[in-house]
């Protein structure tokens, strides 16, 4: 009777793709939120996520987000290098500052300021140069979608030259990292370098990073860090949490996405619940018919339910293509760039289907259910 | 009906009484029905709207519970009968002709006229070749693949009786087969539901208050507010009521 169920379904070609397109809407519109959403959050926290050769960060104990900045000491760095437990520490700067270029177009860029020594935090994808070439004279790395905003439709290349606090800047590497949170450009240069490129005040050194020693658990030796020099440390997951945190908490991104999310759930029962209600109606007839003929109610509940989960598959799988294409389109448009649908969110969103579905075919079901076979006499 | 012994009886109610509602609503449909079909006849079921026919056809084929009384179907018990066994037994016994044909618009003729097969869990293909085999049998080999909505209102009719006999059932019950239908396709199905559906060890039950289709009876059973009031061969009763 499957057949049947399907051949129903489908018999009525507007009300069917009525149904399919419902759903197929709210797929796309939840996955399609949800992962921007998850993108957004994951650009609050992209400076944590580029630096992948530090498992600590140590910081002011009162931070609450990795743009929210207030300078340690040069000697702090020394006091946590002494924590037992830790195999090296060094100094990273983050700071906000004005590049210009020759013909006088300026942006405010991130300027990553990183331990002249060991460059710990450099680029890790690198397009053009390499970060050995930040060892040269005035040399700062560029990430390509700054690049695109300060030399707007020419090709990358290196020997640039930027000025920065009234200081010659050359571009000596250009490189590709995660997308800020701000479309600024990303410029990465010596820490001493920074110092000079950008206002600070009396104390310049924003974080800390740090490793543990082989073997030691990381979250011990940052409660031992914190013990011992009453500053803040995170291992990188947890500081990733922090910053994301203090955004869901201090802005109403999440309450506006989770309307627009929720409105998807909302419009896609709706439409999905009452096409599939009338389709039911309109056939009320012929399913009683089936019941006079002999067709149990558990038979007719597993038509139901597959015409339901037919709609659904198919509108899942429209909706998650919708949105599947416009990441794969915009994933190289610089400042849409970041965004990308997660594999949770899929789950998510078919488990949102799955209830959408079942909400939409529980009316119909119980209607079906108690139909008197009767009916098609009358 | 005919006093017959129970071998010879296909539809046997007793006492059969029927009540809708409750309370101060509470109204009775039936009163005590007592009769008998006999197979291998077609009996005409005729009275005036309301008198109660709809009510005993659906207890008779098992969609409605009767409030009292008992009906036996080729000596079964139907009130022996519950649930998913009511059902099956319905399927495998009963066959359905309906006023307004209830064919499912998105299948064609021959799927429709297959469904009793399909839900007696038959292959596919061979009930849509036994269904194709019977629209022949009723003037339709060449519309088998047609959609109710390509087909006339007799046609319609016609695919909808090749859909009650497809599995062989051994009661036929027919709605005022022919009350949609003009005079000259409401002949054409009627001759076609004697021709067909007429066999020794099958009893055909029709509902009708169409009295150009007395003449297709061998039975006629006259019901007036909830009680037989009569019981007679269609011809005398034609003669009556000409």
């Amino acid at each position: 009777m499957g057949w049947v169920a399907l051949k129903m379904l489908t018999g009525d070609r507007a009300k069917y793709l009525g149904l399919v397109f419902g759903v197929a809407f709210a797929s796309m519109l939840m996955s399609h939120q949800v992962s921007i959403f998850c993108g957004l959050m994951l650009r609050t926290a992209s400076q944590i996520l580029d630096v992948r050769d530090a498992g600590i960060w140590i910081c002011d104990p009162e931070l609450q987000t990795v743009d929210e900045i207030k300078p340690l000491a040069d000697t702090d760095l020394y006091r946590v290098r002494s924590v037992p437990g830790v195999r090296w520490a060094a100094r990273l700067s983050k700071a906000l500052g004005r590049v210009r270029t020759a013909d006088g177009r300026y942006r405010t860029a991130i300027v990553m300021g990183l331990d002249d020594d060991s460059f710990v935090g450099a680029p890790r994808q690198m397009l053009l140069g390499s970060w050995h070439d930040l060892r040269r004279p005035d040399g700062v790395i560029l990430d390509d979608a700054g690049y695109s905003y300060l030399f707007p439709g020419e090709p990358i290349a290196v020997g640039k030259t930027l000025e920065m606090n009234d200081r010659r800047v050359v571009v000596v590497g250009i490189c590709r990292v995660a997308a800020p949170f701000q479309t600024f450009p990303v410029m990465y240069c010596r820490y001493s370098q920074a110092l000079q490129y950008v206002p600070h005040e009396r104390h310049a050194l924003g974080f800390i990073v740090a490793d543990a020693d082989p073997g030691a658990d990381p979250a011990a030796v940052c409660r031992r860090i914190s013990e011992r020099t009453r500053l803040a440390a995170y291992d990188a997951r947890s500081f990733v949490w922090l910053t994301i945190d203090y955004t869901m908490r201090s802005t109403g991104i999440p309450v506006n996405f989770g309307i627009t999310v929720a409105l998807g759930f909302i419009v896609g029962t709706a439409i999905a619940g009452q096409t599939f209600y009338l389709f039911t109606l309109e056939n009320l007839k012929q399913f009683g018919a089936l019941k006079a003929m002999g067709v149990t109610n558990k038979r007719i509940l597993v038509m139901i339910l597959l015409q339901a989960g037919v709609v659904g598959g198919l509108g899942y799988a429209l909706g998650m293509g919708a949105a599947s294409v416009f990441f794969e389109v915009t994933k190289d448009i610089y400042h849409l760039r970041g965004f990308f649908l997660p594999w949770q969110v899929a789950v998510g969103t078919a488990g949102s289907v799955v209830v959408i579905m079942f909400l939409a075919s529980v009316v119909s079901i119980r209607r079906v259910w108690t139909l008197e076979p009767a009916i098609v006499f009358k | 009906m005919s006093a017959t012994s129970a071998s010879r009886t296909a539809v046997a109610c007793t006492g059969v009484t029927k009540f809708f509602g409750a309370g101060d609503t509470r109204v009775q449909v039936l009163h005590g029905i007592d009769v008998e079909v006999a197979p291998g006849e077609i009996t005409l079921l005729v009275g005036p709207s309301g008198c109660g026919k709809t009510t005993l056809i659906s207890i008779v084929a098992g969609l409605l519970e009767p409030t009292a009384g008992d009906v036996r179907i080729f000596d079964r018990r139907l009130g022996d009968l519950r649930g998913d066994a009511l059902v099956a037994f319905r399927a495998r016994m009963i066959g359905f002709v309906f006023q307004q044909y209830n064919l499912l618009p998105a299948l064609t003729a021959a799927e429709n006229a297959c469904l009793p097969l399909l839900v007696q869990g038959r292959r596919r293909s061979d009930a849509i070749r036994e269904a194709r085999e019977l629209l022949a049998a009723v003037g339709l080999g060449g519309k088998a693949d047609a959609r109710p909505a390509q087909l006339s209102g007799g046609q319609q009719q016609r695919v909808a009786i090749a859909r009650a006999l497809v599995h062989r059932p051994r009661l036929l019950v027919c709605d005022e087969p022919t009350a949609a239908l003009d005079a000259e396709s409401g002949r054409t199905v009627m001759e076609l539901l004697r021709r067909v559906s007429l066999d020794a060890d099958r009893a055909v039950i029709v509902v009708t208050h169409d009295s150009r289709v007395y003449g297709y009876g061998d039975r006629i059973i006259e019901m007036g507010d909830g009680r037989v009031i009569g019981v007679s061969p269609a011809a005398g009763f034609r003669e009556s009521h000409s």
